[in-house]
């Protein structure tokens, strides 16, 4: 027999649907079926049933062939490396629990850690702009019952937050927007001809990397001053359009992603956009949201933040927070070789950061912790599998608006596999241990 | 459980009535017990200082979302404030927005024992509640918003009280909070389309409720359930010039309601920082005070409590589920601005503010606050609070005794205002000489707040069975002392026990005591259309299914539940 687990919530991107059903055998053993979730949330719950996963820790050998080990010698491994490092690297922390996350601070500061989150090659620079301009926001749910001016610049939720148009921004019947789709603008700007951009009302194909202008561009329509025939490629007719657009609506939201928060510009094409919605304000009512990628990412800035008072990018060494991007940066600190340990939690950097970085992982001592065989594993020495956060074991999470959702478990992980949060409470046990407080 | 005996000390009770006499405190189990009860006690000597119980704040925002956007948005606020790892203190940074441990620490090292966040959006209780975890030492509670509740809305709209008091009791049990607080009523929900309410009689667009009708049908759904605190409220029209008249419109509101409640308070409202409440005037050229009016009222009504908000003269961080007045003061000030509307039940701002002595307005408002407290006949329904950190950071409480306590340290105050005459011709402040002694401090700080909450049956007093809260300062009442002592003194506790823990041992922290969450739980009647409404509303509006909003036990690892039973 079966049962079904229902408002499950999705562990996947920073959309965090909670509405998902999930069929698992009665003994809680086996994860069946995936309702209501997207094609790549539904991948996730079922890769943890994955019949080659691996659920003991593995040592690399000096041949390049994997040994496996026992949970006590990985932590043992893990612990000696961080309390033997003068300034490790303690990168990733997106995907996993608050939790996690909160132990994985206090390893953190009583080995002197840089922690560093996925925003440092994703939204930091969106974590800087606001610290330069603020951030007119709201919940996601105030987009659903009220937005009547949609635009999304530099994301394509169609295929990076599929259910994000069905459940917040596009199609739902809110509380003041009940026909739809229909009462609403969609706005898409983006280099490319996207799936998102071809359900939209307007498309801007933007020349690349001209998004800073673009962005200036809107303010001076706005005030109806004087614009070029053309800029960024777009002529100004449709500027001023759009401008008008967004001008008319009783609640606009601007969404954007790694289109304008890491192409050139970066930091400042941001500010610019937080600006036009400043702008905004004056003539009705308006909000900007960053379409945060990884399910926890917003969870890991949170907790540091009340814990250190910074969201990414925080160096513990000096034994007090300080946070200085470029410089306490992952990236920055990799190739600059200022880190001589690394250790790996919910996140790929071994996918995601330049090759000049991950071959600096190679070089160090290294541990990943994964549920997945990830190209991150396939270059650091010790790999320590646990279970799947939000699908064998719960714990909470931000999604994009700051909202937090305490995930479920809804199936017994693989017998003996310990979870991010056990396997850093031992490390921080020994960690105190070794460094004798 | 260890004894205690704090021996020989001054000791200023509003709870024993004590003023300074010399007095021994005994305390066992985590309780303060008579002096007999003890076998072998500890002793603290504490001949030549101050005794007095744990300080109970009952207004800061200490924890949750719009207090950690402002940690995270201000890294500013860190520059020349972090401390390493000390002994069991862990790192901790910040000014005007601490983080959680050093928030902790310094309400500690002032003597405080009980601090209450002052508003928790509902949808995001559960980060209210794993910051407070993460706060150390203090006990703690949240009030949840409900004067924009589209709920509350569209139940008083209708005057349905027992469904707005259905609807209180299962939201205080789903967020596991302690108080019916309202911010700018009205007003925020007016915001979700960029408008504001104005007045007590301005309806809120689409609901068509005006602000007077959503806190008249809380204050009595709130005694219909009669919960521990009475309505808390931040009243429309904050921080304008001549706003002082929306504020008595606001207390009148409350005339003729009786308190009905078993934990002991007399107030059916608690207006929240009144110094931002009490301005004369019709613009910022001729802002003044208006204190007097506002005093005359609270003197002569005994079910109304408020606290100051006093303005501290520091750059701070402003925060506020007054989501249209943090965009006012945007414009005003052309400092970064962050917002958070929350889907069917309030918003925020978050600004970062800066009260120069070199301003006029800002020394006005300085001598408001004061004046709230100078003017006050009733110390116990008077409280010293900073509005942590919109008027000033709370570490600043030991400052704001200074100068409630000692005319001098006021007169050096004006004397160091670049627009000494303007303010003083705005203002009372001036011509009041009344020095307030330790046991008015103590009325103001214990037990007013602690009474006020409906909790003094556990904090804000030294009597036999209440909380071993206790806090020794090295201050000498008896010996002449300098204004500037004063400061020095109560922001250094030389001992703390919180709950008979020592916490504070010769001005070190050597315990993280044992933190608790208070939350109340209120037994209402069964009520099947309160509970359609709900399942409908979740169904339809908010973003998160009814079954993932509940916060769960494990985020209050050591709550303290108060329980109510409104069923009959």
């Amino acid at each position: 027999m079966t049962k079904t687990v229902t408002d499950v919530i999705c562990p996947f991107c920073g959309t965090l649907c909670d509405d998902l059903e999930v069929v698992v055998s009665d003994d809680n053993k086996q994860l069946l079926e995936v309702y209501n979730a997207c094609a790549i949330g539904a991948e996730k719950f079922l890769h943890s049933q994955a019949k080659d996963r691996i659920t003991r820790p593995r040592m690399r050998q000096e041949d390049g062939s994997w040994k496996e080990i026992s949970y006590d010698e990985a932590i043992e491994y893990t612990a000696k490396m961080l309390a033997d490092a003068k300034k490790p690297l303690m990168y990733g922390w997106s995907s996993t629990n608050c939790e996690a996350q909160s132990v994985g601070s206090e390893i953190g500061e009583a080995v002197g850690a840089v922690m560093d989150n996925t925003a440092t090659v994703c939204h930091g620079t969106s974590l800087i702009a606001v610290q330069d301009i603020g951030i007119p926001s709201c919940t996601l749910g105030e987009v659903k019952n009220r937005a009547d001016r949609i635009l999304f610049w530099g994301c394509n939720p169609a295929h990076a937050h599929p259910r994000h148009m069905s459940r917040y921004s596009i199609f739902p019947r809110g509380f003041f927007t009940g026909k739809g789709h229909a009462s609403r603008k969609v706005i898409v700007v983006d280099p490319r001809p996207t799936d998102t951009a071809s359900i939209a009302d307007v498309h801007l194909q933007i020349e690349q990397g001209r998004d800073y202008e673009l962005l200036d561009a809107l303010r001076v329509a706005f005030k109806g001053e004087k614009l070029p025939d053309v800029v960024a490629g777009i002529p100004k007719a449709k500027i001023y359009e759009v401008a008008e657009t967004l001008k008319s609506g009783r609640f606009a939201i601007i969404f954007f992603g790694m289109g304008v928060t890491q192409s050139i510009g970066k930091n400042h094409n941001i500010d610019a956009a937080i600006a036009v919605t400043r702008d905004l304000n004056e003539y009705t009512k308006a909000a900007i949201m960053p379409m945060r990628g990884h399910y926890n990412v917003t969870g890991s800035g949170q907790v540091w933040g009340w814990l250190f008072g910074f969201p990414y990018a925080v160096d513990l060494s000096r034994g007090f927070a300080r946070y200085n991007p470029g410089e306490t940066t992952s990236n920055d600190l990799l190739r600059r070789d200022e880190v001589d340990a690394v250790f790996v939690l919910g996140s790929d950097p071994g996918a995601h950061f330049p090759f000049s970085s991950v071959k600096k992982i190679y070089d160090l001592p290294s541990v990943a912790i994964d549920p997945h065989e990830t190209p991150t594993t396939e270059v650091c020495k010790v790999h320590v599998p646990v279970a799947f956060v939000g699908v064998e074991i719960g714990g909470c999470a931000y999604r994009m608006d700051n909202v937090p959702i305490e995930t479920r478990k809804v199936v017994d992980a693989p017998e003996g596999m310990m979870t991010d949060e056990e396997f850093l409470t031992h490390v921080l046990a020994r960690v105190k241990e070794l460094k004798g407080v | 459980m260890a004894e205690f005996l704090i021996k020989n000390g001054f000791v200023f009770d509003p709870v024993l009535g004590i003023k300074g006499d010399k007095a021994d405190i005994a305390i066992k189990d985590g309780k303060i017990v008579e002096t007999t009860a003890l076998s072998s006690p500890k002793i603290i000597d504490a001949s030549g200082k101050t005794v007095m119980a744990g300080g109970v704040d009952v207004h800061a925002h200490v924890a949750g979302p719009k207090v950690n956007i402002g940690r995270n948005f201000r890294p500013e606020d860190k520059l020349f404030t972090y401390k390493p790892g000390h002994g069991i203190e862990r790192m901790q940074g910040g000014f005007s927005v601490p983080t959680t441990l050093r928030t902790g620490y310094n309400y500690a090292r002032m003597g405080y024992t009980t601090v209450m966040e002052a508003a928790m959006p509902p949808l995001y209780a559960r980060h209210t509640h794993e910051e407070m975890r993460d706060t150390p030492i203090l006990d703690q509670g949240a009030y949840p918003v409900f004067g924009n509740n589209w709920f509350v809305l569209e139940y008083l709209k209708n005057h349905e009280i027992e469904n707005t008091a259905a609807y209180i009791a299962w939201l205080l049990r789903a967020t596991k909070g302690y108080a019916v607080k309202v911010v700018n009523p009205g007003g925020t929900e007016a915001w979700g389309w960029g408008l504001n309410c104005d007045n007590v009689h301005d309806p809120v667009p689409y609901f068509d409720i005006t602000p007077a009708q959503i806190v008249k049908g809380l204050i009595e759904a709130n005694e219909y359930l009669g919960l521990p605190h009475s309505m808390h409220v931040h009243a429309n029209n904050l921080g304008n010039p001549g706003n002082y008249t929306t504020t008595l419109d606001t207390f009148k509101l409350s005339e003729g309601i009786k308190p009905n409640s078993k934990f002991g308070r007399d107030q059916v409202m608690h207006h929240t920082h009144v110094q931002f409440h009490s301005y004369g005037g019709d613009s910022w050229a001729n802002v003044e005070s208006r204190a007097k009016d506002i005093m005359a009222y609270v003197n002569s009504h005994d079910n109304l409590t408020i606290d100051m908000g006093q303005v501290t003269l520091d750059e701070t961080t402003t925060m506020t589920a007054d989501g249209p007045f943090e965009h006012h003061l945007t414009e005003l000030n052309h400092l970064k601005w962050a917002n958070a509307d929350v889907e069917l039940e309030t918003g925020s701002g978050v600004v970062p503010y800066v009260y120069s002595p070199n301003i006029k307005v800002c020394a006005i408002q300085w001598c408001i606050g004061l004046e709230l407290a100078l003017l006050a006949k009733d110390p116990m329904r008077v409280f010293m609070t900073t509005d942590h950190p919109n008027a000033g950071p709370f570490i600043r409480y030991p400052r704001i005794m200074k100068w409630l306590m000692s005319e001098e340290a006021r007169k050096q105050q004006f004397d160091a205002f670049k627009h000494k005459d303007k303010v003083i011709e705005a203002t009372n402040l001036a011509g009041i000489d009344r020095e307030l002694d330790l046991y008015e401090i103590a009325q103001m700080t214990r037990a007013g707040p602690a009474k006020s909450l409906g909790l003094s049956h556990m904090y804000g007093g030294l009597a036999p069975g209440l909380e071993g809260d206790v806090a020794v300062f090295d201050f000498n009442p008896n010996e002449p002392y300098a204004p500037d002592a004063i400061e020095t003194a109560f922001s250094n506790a030389e001992c703390l026990f919180k709950a008979g823990v020592q916490v504070i041992d010769d001005h070190e922290i050597v315990s993280n005591g044992n933190k608790r969450t208070l939350w109340v739980n209120t037994k209402v009647n069964e009520n099947p259309q309160v509970m359609r409404d709900v399942k409908e509303k979740f169904l339809r509006y908010y973003t998160v299914t009814l079954n993932n909003y509940e916060v769960s036990g494990h985020y209050l690892p050591n709550p303290y539940v108060i329980e109510v039973d409104a069923t009959q």
